[in-house]
């Protein structure tokens, strides 16, 4: 990437030069001709900011902020700027294996004084590339298997509620039920099949019983929200799976909805809207958080952890929720909250988003490092005995992570399941 | 080139199989079906013949549990030019002499330079698709190929023995051939490209042939496997263990 970056055409100096008095002969008064910018063509840059929601792609005037915010950055060469220099010099987003690091976290949106949107520019471009069929192998897979069961695990649809059975508390199915109820609960895919999913998913149903909450689920109606395909390039299977999912919300009674990803959050508040679904929405730390005065006094026993907690990008920066996590983790008796370095609205990300879910080793192969591998390194930096997180897609990344990066020590535990180890005084 | 590819639906192997009260086969109204992974590659293949040397491509299948389209779309969208279904009032598990004698009847009427199929399906692994469609067709067929290219009248087929010994064949078109494994990994049928052709593209239907011809096989009963012997675990520590498995191995004397 940045090939020709540093090409200086000539380099002027005066041999002598006397300003004001002052001598600035020689290497004192050199100066760098301007570089040709016209070298470069820009149709490479036109071919993504003709697409819809590419536009802003062409907007970059180098300033460079975001590249200290990217987090791919911090593990390779990249950024939206190493982006546009790269594309204005030659290189071809669609074909290349850039189009696929970035994970929308919007850091360096939060910082681009042009505005210049990932978020947009990269499913824009990405739809492209996979309408003319360049598509990682492993994000591929998961595409394929979203399609035929309505899940990037590829487990049946079937048994999408077959983890209830565990919970040793009845968890009301909506088609069972025969009633509308105060709180659609979506469980989303990897709480449904993935075995660390599952646990945070136990944990949720557990509590939601003591709250006595007046819930339901989906069961085997529900589908994957399809967000992460769409910003990994799958718009027409993220159409495909909201028209599903928007017809099953509808055919039940309830107030609100309340999530357990952020993914989900993300696709239901600004996605779903677009095709006609607008609905009271919750992600589960903000339901919650506003039912503290009710279960602090289930919080009977004390955690003695110390906790740092990763803020998941698409619920903090995406949508600005910082506290209701942190207020929740705060009310566990016995546990000590740290931060990391980076927190909050500059948090790091796991690398899960955008499609990084099904492009682990293809982004390990162009980078220095997992992005997971980094942050946990940070938390075990951070002295925490457990990384404490709300999205269900980092328990097994960061768990992954922290083994390979020699950091075993460091639990990874959803903010669910500590709560459920201080209601139920086991686990832990 | 005129290239035809013969396409199943199989029941999903990531579910549980369930069988039916009598215990004869499958519950068909508690699994969910997909394509047959062989037939998947056959498809792939047909294509790369076709981008190589020209042509068309029909897809065709019989439509057991009418949920063909959306095969037929993905085809579609992957680079067939033309899809059928057949269409008859069907048992979802009716067997694969049946399944190509229904075929055989409508891919007559196309006059295929080429006939492609998956070698065999994961539900009965019996592979008699590709050689009974051959046989009602009177062409030759080729078997258990991992690569396949036309020139001049003849398919240049690449084939798969047992013991690692590989040949390449050439057999004069049209042939019948079962397909392995494509060339290169079946390519991905974007969702947007799928739900375009859908609204676009015209399946076209032919009548399944009126009676079935005699399977030759008849399923009696179905059951699942039992366990007739499990693993010992042992328990301990390494050294505990150690001593077990020498107190095994010399028990057995193989020490």
């Amino acid at each position: 990437m940045d090939a020709g970056l540093d090409k200086v055409d000539r380099i002027l100096e005066k041999e002598t030069a006397i300003i004001d008095g002052m001598d600035i002969s020689g290497s004192w008064n050199r100066m760098f001709e301007q570089r040709v910018i016209w070298d470069y063509t820009p149709e490479l840059i036109e071919k993504i900011t003709h697409l819809p929601g590419g536009e802003s792609f062409g907007w970059c005037y180098q300033c460079a902020s975001c590249t200290p915010v990217c987090p791919v950055d911090m593990v390779g060469s990249y950024g939206p700027r190493r982006l546009f220099r790269a594309v204005q010099t030659g290189v071809d987003l669609f074909t290349s294996a850039d189009l696929w690091l970035c994970t929308t976290c919007a850091n360096c949106l939060r910082v681009c004084k042009k505005e210049v949107d990932m978020v947009q520019i990269m499913p824009a471009t990405r739809e492209k590339a996979v309408l003319d069929g360049f598509v990682p192998e492993e994000l591929q897979k998961a595409f394929e298997d979203t399609a035929k069961y309505g899940n990037p695990l590829g487990q049946p649809q079937r048994k999408r509620a077959a983890w209830a059975k565990q919970a040793g508390v009845d968890v009301p199915i909506m088609k069972e039920l025969g009633r509308g109820v105060d709180i659609l609960w979506y469980v989303g895919s990897y709480p449904s099949y993935h075995p660390r999913g599952i646990d945070a998913s136990l944990a949720a149903a557990r509590i939601f019983h003591a709250l006595g909450v007046d819930y339901g689920i989906l069961g085997n109606e529900e589908k994957d929200d399809g967000d992460s395909q769409r910003l990994a390039g799958e718009t027409g299977l993220f159409e495909m799976l909201a028209e599903h999912n928007i017809g099953v919300f509808a055919q039940y009674e309830w107030n609100t909805m309340v999530v357990t990803g952020p993914h989900e959050y993300n696709a239901f508040k600004t996605q779903y809207p677009k095709m006609g679904f607008d609905r009271p929405l919750m992600h589960y730390t903000q339901f919650l958080a506003g039912q503290l005065p009710k279960l602090q006094d289930l919080l009977t026993h004390s955690l003695p952890l110390r906790v740092t907690f990763h803020d998941p990008c698409y619920l903090g920066r995406h949508h600005g929720e910082y506290d209701a996590p942190r207020a929740l983790l705060q009310a566990i008796p016995g546990l000590e909250l740290v931060e990391m370095g980076r927190c909050r609205e500059n948090g790091y990300c796991c690398g899960g988003g955008g499609g990084g879910m099904w492009l682990d080793s293809f982004t390990a192969n162009h980078t220095s490092m997992r992005l997971s591998e980094k942050r946990v390194m940070e938390a075990a930096a951070s002295g925490a005995d457990v990384l404490a997180v709300c999205c269900p897609f980092e328990v097994s990344r960061f768990e992954d992570a922290a083994k390979n990066t020699g950091n075993g020590h460091l639990r990874v535990l959803d903010i669910l399941e500590l709560l459920d180890m201080s209601m139920r005084g086991n686990g832990y | 080139m005129n290239i035809v590819v013969a396409l199943k639906q199989i029941p999903s192997m990531a579910d549980e199989l369930p069988l039916n009260a009598q215990g004869s086969n499958l519950d068909f109204d508690e699994v969910d079906f997909v394509l047959n992974e062989f037939d998947e590659h056959a498809l792939e293949q047909a294509v790369l013949v076709k981008e190589k040397s020209g042509g068309a491509v029909t897809a065709l299948g019989v439509d057991l549990i009418e949920a063909l389209d959306d095969v037929l779309y993905t085809a579609l969208a992957k680079g067939a030019d033309k899809a059928i279904k057949i269409v008859g009032d069907f048992e979802p598990g009716a067997d694969s002499h049946t399944q190509a004698a229904w075929l055989a009847a409508v891919i007559r009427d196309l006059s295929p330079d080429l006939v492609l199929t998956g070698v065999q399906a994961a539900n009965d692994l019996d592979g008699q698709i590709g050689p009974m469609l051959a046989a009602h067709l009177d062409l030759p067929y080729v078997g258990v190929v991992t690569g396949l290219e036309v020139a001049q009248g003849v398919a240049k087929v690449h084939k798969e023995f047992a013991g690692g010994v590989v040949a390449d064949i050439e057999v004069d078109l049209p042939c019948v051939a079962g397909i392995q494994a494509a060339a290169k990994p079946p390519r991905y049928a974007p969702i947007s490209k799928i739900r375009q052709i859908a609204k676009t593209a015209q399946i076209a239907e032919a009548e399944a042939a009126a009676a079935g011809p005699d399977a030759g096989v008849t399923l009696r009963r179905m059951a699942k496997p039992v366990a007739t012997g499990r693993a010992d675990m042992l328990a301990g520590d390494a050294k505990q263990v150690a001593a077990k498995i020498i107190d095994i191995l010399t028990e057995r004397g193989l020490l």
